[in-house]
């Protein structure tokens, strides 16, 4: 059922990008979670449980919505939006936290630990928890909880810990360095819900299976209800598990364009963003090779985005592979775009589209004005907004 | 190249002295940006054998809130892997014989090139380099380009280490071999108890090496240090004295803790028999 191409090799690098960069402490933890990995990933029994909670716990498959007036408005391209916001919890994160639940399940480890930014992902292994009866520790950033405090809220009632890490820059990536130290020091207890296309071998691999139900059904809802494939992907990214969800299923699909879209923040010149595949260059991070943003010294820098969920200096090695190889194309979107098109779906639409997505949708906008009317633009609907109102109110100065 | 010679000879010399090796961390740059040099020899007067030094990075993933905090400060200081470099080559300048480690993350490496670094870190005088997220599978253009230049790479092994692997992470070993002595971060709390497991797997590296092993991860204080040193060939103390130097505003305030701290370490080590 997943496509058993040859990305990852054995030793888990996508060309270059990819490995294992991690502390000894790891490696035979590593070692055992891929052993198990190569074996379920084949196992008709695990995938069926999988596609099970995926259809009665999730509420797959996500509809493909032809936005019609979004559409009109814009006077393009006819712009497809991939439902992933209306999944259980409102995002994509929990395909990917059922599926690593089974997993931590079947190792025997009773406890669970998550990084978080936007808190979707902490709020889908919060959920997953509570559901298999497992102890959770989320990690995330201090300045994280602050504007997601409605998700912390929703961690706390699943049953989970949140815990504030202040260190660094006290968001995404510091979150991450803090799961990690939790996960050293708990090896044999715990099992580590990483919720994007990063870390160390077998995460990238595992999570995008996960998540490439995606565009499993997003191809065969186009050809179902268009007769064709799409001639755009999009999808917005920030470790890039949305975006490798929805592509890895096209890959093979040469004539179908693929953009990721990264954050912008207040503009790639202004040095605040988080953009390392548009402007960033090769380094390791988090337990692997990839694309990532640093200085002249090689310390990570700080990054920006009005989207907590791309607030993130690497991306997952695969998209670095699938940039140098020219199949996908990476592009980026700042800040006011973004929240233009927040808006803009909104009250077109009636969706309000989590602050991330908004930079999926804001992409595929520009993208669809420059095509003609006949064309298929497929934007990954990542998740919903409801988690973002209050940053959205504080931004324009309303007090809720 | 005298590098591999300098870390042969001081364990050699340990070896017919039948003395366990002091081996302390601190991180560059801390607490003061221009004091490393002066600490390092203040280090070997206070009877450390090797010098483990620490090059800061924005994101220690193995390290605990210490030597994170003290990365960090040495960061906003305008410390850096250039830097650090320095203070070795700085240091050699009065002492040819006591062999420094280089310990960090791979990204500072990466982006000075791994070429350039390990031809700049032979021409300091640097002996060993510990890299912490990069394993024997991902170190092999790194470790080629190091030991052409005569520098060892430092393998790792964990509690967690399986047989197969300690295998693996023995073949082509140089140096040393460290052992890591908790599963977990440095600086851990609770700290680490030596026990038998731990020496049987410090015994299997030995053997399958012939080079010598130390402990370090959670060592903090005298008592801690002997209980180590009856299994291994060298302890490493870290968190323990970046506390401690943290709270120093000068070079000979600095110097003054680093004696004051590791004099009882070193006696309690040297009446392990
Ligand atoms: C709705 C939504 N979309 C996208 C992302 C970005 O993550 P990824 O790039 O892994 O899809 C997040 C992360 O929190 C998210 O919550």
């Amino acid at each position: 059922m997943f496509d058993l191409g040859s990305r990852p090799d054995a030793s888990g690098h996508f060309g270059e990008y990819g490995g294992k960069y991690v502390s000894e402490t790891l490696m035979a933890a590593l070692d055992d979670l891929n052993k198990a990995w190569q074996k379920l990933r084949k196992d008709p029994e695990f995938l069926n449980e999988f596609d099970n909670d995926l259809n009665f716990y999730v509420g797959r498959p996500s509809p493909l919505y032809h936005a019609k007036r979004l559409s009109e408005k814009i006077g393009g391209a006819q712009i497809l939006l991939k439902r992933e916001d209306l999944n259980h919890t409102g995002a994509h994160k929990i395909n990917n936290t059922v599926g690593q639940a089974l997993l931590a399940r079947y190792l025997g480890k009773n406890r669970v630990i998550a990084e978080t930014g936007a808190g979707q992902h902490g709020v889908a292994s919060a959920t997953v928890a509570a559901r298999l009866g497992m102890q959770c520790v989320v990690y995330m950033g201090e300045v994280d909880i602050h504007r997601q405090a409605i998700n912390v809220y929703r961690m706390r009632l699943l049953g989970a810990q949140v815990r504030s890490v202040t260190s660094g820059s006290a968001t995404l990536k510091d979150a991450l360095n803090e799961a990690m130290r939790d996960w050293v020091s708990n090896v044999d207890s715990t099992y580590y819900i990483i919720g994007t296309v990063a870390g160390p071998h077998p995460y990238p691999q595992l999570v995008r299976d996960f998540n490439s139900v995606i565009g499993r059904e997003a191809r065969r809802q186009v050809q179902t209800q268009f007769g064709r494939l799409p001639d755009a992907l999009v999808a917005c990214v920030g470790g890039g598990s949305n975006a490798i969800g929805l592509f890895h299923p096209f890959v093979d699909d040469t004539e179908v364009p693929m953009y990721g879209v990264e954050a912008a923040g207040r503009g790639l010149e202004s040095g605040q963003h988080a953009a390392p595949l548009t402007t960033g260059r090769v380094g390791v991070l988090h337990g692997n090779k990839s694309y990532l943003m640093d200085d002249d010294n090689g310390q990570i820098l700080h990054t920006h985005s009005v989207s907590a969920g791309l607030d993130y200096p690497g991306v997952g090695p695969e998209h670095s592979w699938l940039k140098d190889s020219g199949r996908a194309e990476y592009v980026a979107i700042d800040d006011k775009e973004a929240l233009d098109a927040f808006h803009l779906l909104t009250r077109t639409e009636g969706i309000l589209p989590a602050l991330e997505s908004s930079h999926a949708v804001a992409y595929a906008c520009k993208l669809a004005a420059s095509m003609p009317a006949d064309k298929l633009v497929l934007v990954n609907l990542s998740g919903r907004g409801d988690k973002d109102v209050h940053t959205v109110a504080e931004l324009e100065g309303i007090q809720l | 190249m005298s590098q591999q010679y300098r870390l042969k000879s001081c364990f050699q010399m340990l070896a017919e002295q039948q003395r366990t090796a002091l081996i302390p961390f601190i991180t560059a740059g801390d607490p003061l940006a221009d004091a490393s040099v002066d600490i390092m020899h203040a280090l070997v007067d206070a009877g450390a054998d090797v010098i483990e030094l620490g090059i800061p990075f924005s994101d220690p993933m193995a390290d605990g809130p210490v030597i994170q905090l003290a990365s960090e400060r040495a960061i906003e200081r305008g410390v850096s892997l250039h830097t650090v470099l320095q203070d070795v080559h700085n240091f050699r300048q009065n002492n040819q014989k006591t062999p420094v480690i280089l310990m960090g993350y791979l990204n500072p490496l990466y982006r000075m090139g791994f070429a350039q670094f390990a031809q700049s870190a032979a021409a300091a005088g640097v002996d060993g380099v510990l890299i912490v997220d990069s394993p024997p599978e991902e170190s092999v253009v790194l470790e080629s380009l190091l030991a052409e230049a005569g520098i060892s790479m430092i393998r790792l092994v964990a509690p967690t280490t399986t047989a197969e692997r300690m295998r693996l992470i023995a073949a082509e070993a140089t140096g040393f071999i460290y052992y890591v002595a908790l599963k977990g971060i440095t600086g851990a709390g609770s700290g680490a108890n030596s026990d038998a497991e731990s020496g049987q797997r410090i015994n299997t590296m030995r053997k399958l090496t012939g080079l010598p092993v130390a402990a370090g991860f959670g060592i903090k204080d005298a008592e801690s240090a002997a209980d180590w040193a009856q299994l291994a060939d060298a302890v490493v103390i870290g968190s323990a004295l970046v506390t401690r130097l943290a709270e120093c505003k000068s070079s000979e305030q600095a110097c003054e803790t680093v004696k004051s701290f590791l004099a009882p370490i070193r006696i309690a080590m040297d009446n392990v028999t």
